[in-house]
């Protein structure tokens, strides 16, 4: 049995009160779905003495296609199982719908939203365990309790790993969020969201809440998938975690690539936006050079650590071979 | 620090419930240590093996990961309420299932099995197949049945519930709302 340490728990029915809140409890945490924070709380890695459940804020829970501004908004309080079934969404971003519908577990997915899951805290093999586990090794770590970091020797920078399904997706796809905080609202792109931090892997002020997740519409045919890979099928965060989509100027598969976009999570606190690929452009999406040279830049700037299971050198090695069977599957058909 | 109790009102298998619980208290530690409820299992704690899942407003939820507040104002079955609105005698189609293919060795995964199997077996219009049996049961961890069975009760179970519908019985599962009378 894991307790909840002790705190007090409001829960607010408008984003006005949660901002309110926040600005009078610097401390506080916000709990939208919970399935990341509670484990977190249960194994003692945070204590805040006052936690604000987000789960009345019903303004937050649309997904709404904004024609006029081009943009897919999605509520930060709508649940993942609801962005996996949704047919807007999988018309529109069928690698999100893919990697929505591959996170934990379904009764998780029920529960879990995307404000939550793209503010996902990074996780790492020697943080995520229990305070009696973390003793084990002498007393935690840069992230717990600890001063050190057992996953690079005198490493002074937390490389706990972004371990979300959706937020290489969504990065690949241009989405930005939506912050409320004391100052108002501002919108940030995800591309520029995350820190390559551990212990603050977000570029969220004090006193922010995510509000919405904005993706534009696509303005071209496009090819895109999400490719993960865990031990198990099911629950496992994914240890191989690779988004991509090819902008086309056609439908067909011999349409030509007129940009690319590869994003890598699980390597570090921030997820890896591949760059150097524009050997591709311009080449027909069924040309089968594109799938060696992606996966081939993919695995020269993608270098996993021991930060998560399973080996390094097995996780990079696998990095290329999802990445070329994901491009090689793209271009069937 | 103080520790605030919340008074919390509820629907708890049908019944209107009002229960004063610590702030840090789990949906699953109010259910098992106030209510009584002890169906619910309190197994890994953290998400991972689903032996906790109950409905809230009939969808499938971990409530070891839900704090009592998410629960307030909401509907909640346990495997308590599973054959509740069955009519008199009768069990949850899938009980009976899991009776007869001995789906249960040690039974500590089962109440959450069944409730997370209940969501995927209610109206549908065509049985339920053993693929989507085990995607629905993808949360949920067996350690001594390797599954085959549950898997058979839950494809079985659903074929009853249509045979039953077909012949105009009580086919239909209690779920949170409805049918569950409070005067019970």
């Amino acid at each position: 049995m894991l307790r909840l340490p002790h705190f007090q728990v409001s829960a607010p029915t408008t984003v006005e009160e949660v901002v309110a809140a926040l600005k009078e409890e610097p401390g506080a945490r916000l709990v939208a779905g919970g399935t990341d924070l509670l484990p977190n709380l249960k194994h003692r890695l945070e204590a805040p003495e006052q936690l604000i459940s987000l789960g009345r804020l019903t303004s937050l829970r649309g997904i709404v296609r904004d024609d006029a501004a081009g943009v897919l908004r999605i509520g930060s309080q709508v649940r993942l199982a609801e962005i996996a079934a949704d047919p807007q969404v999988a018309e529109l971003f069928p690698s999100l719908a893919t990697s929505a519908g591959l996170v934990a577990s379904p009764s998780i997915r029920n529960t879990a939203t995307i404000g939550g899951n793209v503010n996902l805290d990074v996780r790492c093999r020697y943080v995520n365990q229990s305070e009696f586990w973390r003793g084990g090794i002498g007393g935690g770590c840069l992230k717990s309790e600890g001063d050190v970091c057992h996953v690079v020797p005198k490493g002074r920078n937390c490389v706990a790993a972004m371990s979300s399904d959706n937020v290489p997706v969504l990065i690949s796809l241009g989405a930005s969020l939506v912050l409320v905080g004391p100052e108002g609202a501002r919108e940030v792109a995800m591309a520029d969201y995350y820190r390559a931090d551990g212990l603050r892997h977000t570029k969220a002020e004090e006193g922010e809440l995510t509000t919405e997740v904005r993706i534009p519409l696509p303005t071209t045919p496009r090819r895109v998938d999400y490719v993960k890979w865990a031990v198990r099928k099911s629950i496992d965060f994914p240890l191989v975690s690779v988004a991509l989509r090819f902008d086309l100027d056609g439908e067909g598969v011999d349409a030509a690539i007129t940009a690319v976009q590869v994003v890598v999570g699980v390597l570090g606190a921030k997820p890896r936006q591949v760059s150097r690929l524009e050997a591709v452009i311009g080449r027909a999406m069924n040309d089968p050079e594109v799938a060696l040279l992606v996966s081939e830049a993919t695995f020269k700037q993608c270098k996993p650590l021991p930060n998560v299971p399973y080996e390094p050198a097995y996780r990079r090695q696998m990095i290329r071979v999802y990445t070329r069977r994901a491009i090689q599957a793209l271009a069937q058909g | 620090m103080t520790q605030a109790a919340l008074l919390l009102t509820m629907k708890v298998n049908g019944d209107p419930v009002e229960v004063a619980a610590p702030a840090h208290w789990t949906l699953l530690e109010v259910l098992r240590y106030k209510l009584d409820l002890i169906g619910s299992k309190q197994g890994c704690d953290k998400g991972d093996c689903g032996a906790c899942t109950v409905q809230i407003d009939g969808v499938p939820a971990l409530a070891c990961l839900t704090l009592a507040i998410q629960a307030e104002g909401r509907s909640v079955t346990t495997v308590e309420g599973l054959s509740l609105g069955q009519g008199p005698g009768r069990v949850h189609p899938l009980l009976d299932a899991f009776d007869r293919y001995d789906a249960a060795q040690c039974g500590f995964c089962t109440p959450g099995i069944l409730m997370a199997a209940e969501s995927l077996v209610r109206e549908r219009r065509a049985p339920v197949t053993r693929d989507e049996a085990a995607a629905a049961l993808a949360g949920n961890l067996c350690r001594c049945t390797g599954y085959t069975k549950i898997l058979d009760a839950v494809v079985d179970a659903s074929e009853q519930i249509l045979a039953n519908v077909a012949k105009g019985g009580a086919g239909e599962p209690s779920t949170s709302e409805g049918e569950v009378s409070d005067a019970r």
